[in-house]
C-alpha cells in the first residue's frame, strides 16, 4: 500500500461523511417534528447509527404509527447490517474491543467503501475512517436538524420533501441491480399506496414486505 | 416513556444484527436464500417508505403540491446519480421555495 493511495481513500472516506451528514440535518429535523425529544433523537444517531433505520422509525411514529409497527419496521430494515458485517468479518480480522466497536460502524456507506477497495489494507483504512467520518458528521449534523427543528417548523424549510428523497437515494443503487429488484419496488409502491388508508400507520410499510413473495417467484439470473 | 421504549429497543435490536454478523459462522447465514431476502427486503421496505412518505398522512392519502413537487426535484437529482447533499437541499428549497408563495 503506497501512501498516496492511502491519502485519496481517506479523503474519499471523510467526503462521504460530508455528504451523508446533509441526511444527518434532515433526520434530526424529522425526528423531533414526529414528537423524539432532541436527547433521544442524538441518542439514535448516536447509538443505533443506521440512517435507513432511523428514518423508517421516526416517519412511523410521525405518521401515527404504534411503537411496535415503528420497532418492526426499524429491525426489517436494519437487519442488512448483519449481511454487511458477513462481508467485513474477513476484512477487518478484528477482535475483541476493536470487533465490538467494528460491528458499530457497520453500515452501507463503510462496506461499501472498504469492499471497493483492490487490497485488504485499503479496505480497513476505508473502513475505519469513512466510519469515523460518517460518525462525526451524522451526530453534529442530527444535533443541529434536532435543534432547529425545535424552534422551526421543518415543513416550512422543506424538510417533508427530503424524507422521501433520502429513501430514494438510498434506493436508488439497490434499483440499478438488476430486473427483479426493480419489481419488488414497483410492487412494494403498489402494497404500501393502496393500503395506506385501510390500515394503521407503519403496516403499509410492513405489508410491503409480501412484494418479495409477488414478485421475487422467478429466480435471479 | 413509549417512545424510550423504541428507542432502547431501536438501539439494541441493530447493534445486534451488526454484531451477529461479526460473531456468526459464516457458513450459518451465508445460504443464498437468506441472503437474496435480507438484500431484497430493504428494496420492498425503501420502496414503501418513498411512497408513505410522498403521500401519506395518518391514514390519510395527502397530495400536498410543494412536498411533491420538492420531492420530484430531489428524484430528478438522485436519477442523475447527484451527491446527497445536492438531492438534500434541491428538495427542501423547492418545496421551501413554493410554500413562500
Amino acid at each position: 500500500m503506497t501512501s498516496p493511495d492511502r491519502r485519496a481513500v481517506v479523503r474519499n472516506s471523510v467526503g462521504v461523511g460530508v455528504a451523508v451528514g446533509a441526511y444527518g440535518f434532515a433526520f434530526g429535523a424529522a425526528s423531533v417534528a414526529a414528537g423524539l425529544s432532541v436527547l433521544q433523537t442524538c441518542l439514535l444517531s448516536l447509538l443505533t447509527f443506521t440512517g435507513g433505520t432511523q428514518f423508517a422509525v421516526v416517519g412511523v411514529v410521525a405518521g401515527g404509527g404504534t411503537i411496535a409497527a415503528a420497532l418492526a419496521s426499524g429491525l426489517l430494515l436494519g437487519s442488512r447490517n448483519t449481511l454487511y458485517a458477513m462481508r467485513l468479518a474477513p476484512l477487518l480480522r478484528v477482535r475483541g474491543v476493536r470487533r465490538l466497536l467494528a460491528a458499530h460502524g457497520t453500515i452501507d456507506e463503510s462496506t461499501a467503501m472498504a469492499i471497493a477497495q483492490p487490497e485488504p489494507d485499503l479496505s480497513r483504512v476505508a473502513f475505519w475512517w469513512t466510519f469515523g467520518g460518517v460518525f462525526t458528521f451524522w451526530n453534529l449534523s442530527t444535533l443541529l436538524g434536532a435543534l432547529a427543528g425545535s424552534v422551526i417548523d421543518p415543513a416550512t424549510v422543506g424538510l417533508d420533501a427530503v424524507v422521501p428523497a433520502a429513501f430514494l437515494a438510498l434506493l436508488a443503487p439497490r434499483l440499478r441491480a438488476g430486473a427483479v429488484e426493480k419489481r419488488i419496488a414497483l410492487t412494494g409502491v403498489v402494497i404500501a399506496g393502496v393500503l395506506i388508508p385501510f390500515t394503521p400507520p407503519g403496516v403499509p410499510v410492513l405489508a410491503a414486505c409480501a412484494a418479495l413473495l409477488l414478485a421475487a417467484q422467478v429466480p435471479a439470473p | 416513556m413509549n417512545l424510550w421504549i423504541l428507542v432502547v429497543a431501536t438501539i439494541a435490536g441493530c447493534y445486534a444484527f451488526k454484531l451477529t454478523g461479526y460473531l456468526v459462522p459464516a457458513r450459518v447465514l451465508d445460504q443464498p436464500r437468506i441472503r437474496r431476502i435480507v438484500e431484497l427486503l430493504p428494496v420492498a421496505l425503501l420502496a414503501a417508505l418513498v411512497v408513505v412518505e410522498a403521500i401519506a398522512d395518518g391514514r390519510h392519502i395527502t397530495l400536498d403540491w410543494p412536498r411533491l413537487t420538492g420531492f420530484a426535484v430531489g428524484a430528478l437529482a438522485v436519477w442523475r446519480r447527484a451527491p446527497f447533499l445536492v438531492i438534500v437541499v434541491l428538495a427542501a428549497v423547492t418545496a421551501a421555495l413554493l410554500r413562500l408563495g
